[in-house]
């Protein structure tokens, strides 16, 4: 296909792309660099009969104008970054010049609000990842055991949770796990506690946290290995019986590497999404113990008074960054790949 | 069954089974118990007494002489006029999937037809912006469109979901059009139609299948989002989901949480009927990433 036909066909989802998500990319750069404008301050001498007092307003009018002429606000270079809410580089190096040991280090170092985050979202990504993989591979295999006619049903009901919007399914689990719902109901039965709480402790809360992104995301492991299993070689399967193997050693030695590009497809797509981790932490109200970058950005943008895009934006940045990143392995098999084909 | 590797002994189906049973148990019950909760008052979805008090529902039948109630429903959907969201999200979600579908056939088709090595920098390009956490971009619009006085309104949010939906939908239609043999549109070339006429009169007709899956998709992107329209749009513009995170703010007013508990499940009850219907497509288009690559 010449180029210019090339052009002609993909030029309107060209241009949507780049001006909606290249563009803005580099708007977040560019915001990074600024800060909200100082409020201009009046003091006015207010005299009374009882002596004078200084008065201290907020010019509206003047901020007005000045955020009229520059909305970005003012320059304020890498300070953003590296100020006490985002990478807090003089925090960093005072822990570790008055701290005594590497506990104390960590302690202080989480209570640093981006690499709370941080922690939380690197652990939420990495430890949810393979848990829906090897749920996802359990239930397709046993799927793949059950009568046909109950197959469809078992799909049915299983596409349910990934296809509900993360904020509404972790809102039902939500209520659920209220102290006065069902399952915190039984939980405090089960552990004998009447003042147990999921939502009380932070190290519960994560786990909460993890067991809604588990059940959210293992469908999607489900239905894509399922649909690996319809297309297992059977006499690769009839070849290894032969030779001895029994069930699990079928399941271990042909299935298992005859999936596994499948799950590398899976790990791709979930890490990218658990990355992005943020509606859960709407919907359990969860952010008090555990918040991540997206929440991060998204609670600046939500500041009550004004939005901090200069603290949204580097936050946004590092967590571009940070995706980049977590594809660059991808994006290099791809490209060699690419090569040998060539 | 004549295939000995599919004989099993009664013990292995019936731990089989179990692990299924449990497993479909975990996916629905919950959506199950907030629907049948979501016909009671908050005194019994919320019971301190006892849970069984949300099957009974003896609140609910002291207060309205009858163990259902539609409060729920008419405090959401009446009072807090959750149908004008409703009729939002209709707007937003039919816009978004037909215009990204136009946009996603036409840039999908020469994807896969262009043998050039920019057609493989695009779709890694499209693969990183898939990556993206939408935050991130929200935070890039915020500013910009504050200054060019759309924020706010729905077209804004509709080509902005399109446009973050449009990596996703370039990916799935390439590979669909992948699929389909050169021979036809090339076929129709070589009768002397042009680029444009070969796609229109030998890939249109055959392309349904694939259009339907990702359209799909596209539906439960806009259908779902959350971010984007959380941020971009105006109180009276908003679409279901952050309607029903607007109603959370008000919880701590008695019935209140049961305003939320229904507009949660009658957000949720358009997803079981897409489900019943397009099962099939859903499947295939969750699978159709993982098996061409």
């Amino acid at each position: 296909m010449p180029h210019k036909t090339f052009l002609a066909f993909i030029w309107p989802s060209l241009l949507a792309m780049v001006l909606f998500i290249a563009l803005p990319i580099f708007s977040v750069g560019y915001q990074s660099l600024f800060v909200e404008h100082e409020q201009v301050l009046i003091i006015t001498e207010n005299c009374g009969p009882f002596g004078c007092s200084d008065e201290v307003t907020v010019d509206a009018q003047a901020m007005a104008t000045l955020r009229a002429e520059q909305p970005a606000g003012r320059f304020n270079g890498l300070s953003t970054y590296t100020n006490a809410s985002h990478l807090a580089t003089d925090e960093i190096g005072e822990i570790f010049a008055t701290s005594e040991n590497w506990n104390e280090i960590r302690n202080r170092i989480m209570n640093l609000p981006f690499y709370k985050a941080l922690a939380f979202t690197l652990a939420y990504t990495f430890i949810v990842t393979p848990l829906v993989i090897i749920l996802g591979f359990i239930i397709a295999v046993v799927v793949n055991a059950v009568p046909s006619m109950l197959k469809g049903p078992v799909i049915f009901f299983s596409l349910i949770p990934m296809l509900v919007t993360p904020l509404v399914g972790s809102l039902v689990l939500f209520w659920m796990i209220d102290s006065r719902g069902i399952i915190g109901a039984a939980l405090q039965v089960v552990f004998d506690n009447p003042t147990l709480s999921l939502k009380a402790s932070p190290t519960l809360t994560w786990i909460t946290l993890f067991v809604y992104g588990v059940w959210h995301s293992a469908p999607f492991a489900f239905v894509v290995f399922y649909a690996g299993l319809q297309t297992v070689p059977q006499d690769t399967m009839e070849s290894a019986m032969v030779d001895g193997a029994n069930r699990w050693e079928r399941i271990r030695f042909v299935i298992i590497p005859y999936l596994m590009p499948l799950a590398t497809f899976i790990a791709l797509m979930q890490l990218m999404d658990n990355f992005r981790v943020f509606e859960p932490i709407i919907g359990f109200s969860a952010a008090a113990s555990a918040t991540s970058l997206s929440y991060l950005i998204y609670n600046d943008l939500r500041a009550a008074e004004s939005p901090l895009f200069g603290s949204a934006a580097a936050t946004s940045m590092l967590t571009i960054v940070g995706v980049v990143i977590l594809l660059l392995p991808v994006l290099r098999r791809n490209w060699r790949e690419f090569n040998r084909k060539a | 069954m004549s295939n000995p590797a599919a004989r099993k002994p009664i013990s292995l189906r019936v731990l089989s089974m179990s692990i299924v049973g449990a497993w479909v148990f975990l996916a629905a019950f919950p959506f199950l118990w907030t629907m049948w909760g979501s016909f009671k008052v908050e005194g019994d979805f919320f019971s301190r007494a006892d849970w069984m008090n949300a099957l009974t529902g003896p609140v609910t039948e002291r207060q309205f002489g009858s163990p259902f109630t539609l409060d729920g429903y008419d405090g959401a959907w009446v009072q807090e006029e959750f149908w004008r969201a409703v009729i939002n999200t209709v707007i937003v979600t039919i816009s978004v999937v037909l215009i990204s579908l136009t946009l996603g056939t036409l840039g999908g088709y020469a994807l896969a037809r262009s043998g050039f090595k920019y057609t493989f920098w695009l779709l890694m390009a499209a693969l990183v912006f898939r990556a993206m956490p939408h935050v991130t971009l929200v935070s890039g619009y915020l500013l910009p469109f504050f200054q060019l006085n759309i924020w706010g309104h729905l077209p804004t949010t509709i080509i902005v979901l399109v446009a973050i939906n449009q990596p996703f939908t370039l990916w799935m239609l390439h590979s669909f059009f992948l699929s389909i043999p050169k021979d036809l549109d090339e076929a129709a070339m070589v009768d002397g139609c042009t680029r444009f006429q070969a796609f229109r009169l030998a890939i249109i007709p055959v392309m349904w299948p694939g259009v339907v899956t990702t359209g799909l998709f596209s539906f439960l992107l806009a259908y779902n989002d959350f971010t984007v329209t959380s941020m971009l749009l105006s109180q009276e513009n908003q679409t279901m989901i952050p309607k029903i995170n607007a109603f959370l703010g008000s919880t701590q007013e008695e019935g209140r949480v049961m305003y939320a508990v229904a507009a949660v499940v009658s957000s949720i009850v358009p997803l079981f009927v897409l489900i019943l219907f397009f099962q099939r497509q859903i499947v295939s288009g969750l699978t159709a990433g993982a098996v061409k690559g």
